[in-house]
């Protein structure tokens, strides 16, 4: 069994090109348990795919994905979700025809610990209580707002009992308000020992959430350390300027 | 399943009733009554097979003449060494098993690419068929020679449309059902909500094919003469969408909901204007898909909830 400190999740030397396009190139990181990682940099920077890869979306050209000491590469994503990794996406998916309430069950019954129908609806209620989505869940995922709609998705995610948790720019889209609840959220889902991985724009979310940083440009890693330090590195603001990118 | 019946109880209680006295039809009704239920269980029980996979999943599967085909030619085939109710069952286990290895061929394919591949396994399986019947058996026909009276083609007929309509509905309750219903809704997320869609997919894919080759073959048992464009003729496949599509292929009960109106109105139609029976037949098709979209279903669905919601309304006044 992994503690608090052992490392949860080491990705080693990850590459995967799309044709001639190389999206993520001989990447490195580490993850400890208990800790919150943002993963940043600008659009095109390789993100998303490495969530894709570790959940098995995509298979990498090369390099190993450990999850507990186990190389996870080759596994279905259905069998990564059942190991206790679960995901939200950038662009919002919900299942439109579904209710709100049969969106979580969906992320219980089939997860680490599979469950029947009418248990899963006791702790999808549960659930979306906690992320404020109780009075709709008798309705349509499709009828939900974005905002709604994105909270729909952690709850669903959150409903596999995940170990690692991965959010695509989940505070992405957000107001002012809805952006300090959001946070708040993500802050105590990582207090209850849930390791996060968060893909974000969202600068304020960062500092005020994340341990450390690994910034992302043209699929390559270029710096990683506490987000203070991080964003003011030099190289960072340059490649979010676009400077590198146009260089490159 | 005892849980399930107990919260159900009503709406079990009135099947149980119905299929009582459906069962007794036989004593009453005439040759012509028997003939028209038994079509009518055949489409209906098809429907709500089509529907158990390709209404939930969305893969719109036009392979329905394939498998029932397949049913037909199995028991055409082993009738002749085992008893008749081995062969039924044999007819439904072959279908299982042709679906188990297309389906691990093509569920991959979506979309209309999927639609296409099932319209050409039809083709290809009746193709293969007379081959085989002509190179290796030399024959292009088989006759099928039984004493099974059209009572008991009656009884066991309402029986298989029966066990397909409640398991159909038991499996929309359980986990199974849920992820038919996720991977139509999106497959991507349920994939990566722990679904092993392969399987799911595949599974549900070849129980809907087993029930299809079974009704082939109980259906067979009236056919004296059958060759290959008779067991695989498409009809079948596009008749058994419509009445699913018509009825709503969203609830275990949808399906028939279309198939009585669809083949009473195809025996009207067949007898009164022979020649334009398929025009007839498209612009129901047609007619369904832009004012129907939901189905029958939806239509009574939402009839009784603007009615409860007039009593509720009328409750809160008075």
């Amino acid at each position: 069994m992994s503690g608090p400190g052992d490392i949860l999740l080491s990705i080693r030397g990850l590459q995967k090109a799309f044709g001639g396009l190389v999206a993520v190139r001989d990447l490195s990181f580490d993850i400890p348990q208990g800790k919150i990682l943002g993963l940043i940099g600008p659009n095109g920077s390789g993100k998303t795919t490495v969530l894709n890869l570790v959940t098995a979306e995509f298979a990498p050209d090369r390099g190993t994905i450990l999850f507990k000491d186990r190389d996870i590469v080759g596994a279905k994503s259905f069998e990564v979700c059942r190991m206790r990794i679960a995901r939200t996406f950038q662009l919002v998916r919900v299942l439109p025809h579904m209710t709100t309430r049969e969106n979580v069950m969906l992320g219980r019954m089939f997860g680490s610990a599979p469950t029947v129908p009418a248990h899963a609806a006791k702790e999808a209620d549960a659930l979306l209580d906690r992320v404020g989505l109780k009075p709709r869940a008798g309705m349509f995922a499709s009828q939900l707002t974005y905002i709604d709609q994105k909270r729909l998705e952690l709850a669903r995610a959150l409903a596999a009992h995940p170990e690692l948790l991965l959010l695509d720019e989940w505070l992405a889209g957000l107001n002012p308000t809805e952006l300090k609840i959001g946070i708040d959220l993500v802050r105590q889902i990582g207090r209850e020992g849930i390791t996060i991985v968060m893909i974000e724009h969202v600068m304020e979310a960062i500092r005020a959430l994340c341990h450390r940083v690994v910034v992302m440009n043209a699929g390559e890693r270029i710096a990683e350390g506490t987000p203070d330090s991080v964003l003011s590195d030099p190289q960072v603001i340059q490649a979010y300027l676009g400077g590198s990118d146009a260089a490159a | 399943m005892l849980e399930l019946l107990r919260r159900n109880w009503g709406i079990s209680a009135l099947t149980a009733l119905g299929a009582g006295l459906l069962a007794l039809v036989p004593l009453f009704g005439s040759n012509y009554v028997l003939s028209l239920f038994i079509v009518l269980y055949a489409n209906v029980a098809l429907a709500t097979a089509w529907a158990f996979f390709s209404g939930a999943t969305r893969y719109i599967s036009l392979a329905t003449a394939a498998f029932f085909g397949v049913g037909i030619y199995t028991l055409a085939i082993l009738h002749v060494y085992v008893s008749i109710p081995l062969a039924v069952v044999g007819a439904a286990i072959v279908g299982f098993l042709v679906a188990l290895v297309v389906g691990l061929s093509t569920l991959r394919l979506r979309g209309v690419y999927f639609v296409v591949f099932t319209f050409g396994l039809t083709e290809l399986v009746h193709q293969v068929l007379n081959w085989w019947e002509i190179k290796i058996n030399k024959t292009v026909s088989r006759y099928i020679f039984t004493d099974v009276s059209n009572v008991n083609i009656y009884e066991t007929l309402l029986a298989v449309t029966l066990i397909t309509i409640v398991g159909s509905w038991y499996v929309s309750q359980i986990r199974l059902g849920f992820a038919l219903r996720a991977i139509g809704e999106d497959e991507t997320v349920a994939r990566h909500t722990g679904v092993n869609t392969t399987r799911v997919k595949i599974l549900c894919f070849a129980l809907s094919a087993s029930v299809m080759a079974l009704v082939g073959a109980v259906l067979a048992l009236r056919y004296p003469y059958i060759d290959a464009s008779i067991a695989f003729n498409n009809t079948w496949s596009f008749q058994v969408l419509i009445a699913a599509l018509l009825g709503g292929a969203g609830r275990a009960w949808g399906p028939a909901m279309g198939a009585v109106p669809l083949v009473l109105l195809s025996e009207y139609l067949a007898g009164s204007f022979p020649h334009h029976f398929s025009i007839a037949l498209g612009l129901c098709f047609v007619v369904i898909v832009y004012f129907l979209p939901g189905g029958i279903t939806r239509l009574i669905e939402r009839f009784l909830h603007s009615l409860k919601a007039a009593r509720a309304g009328m409750g809160g006044h008075g």
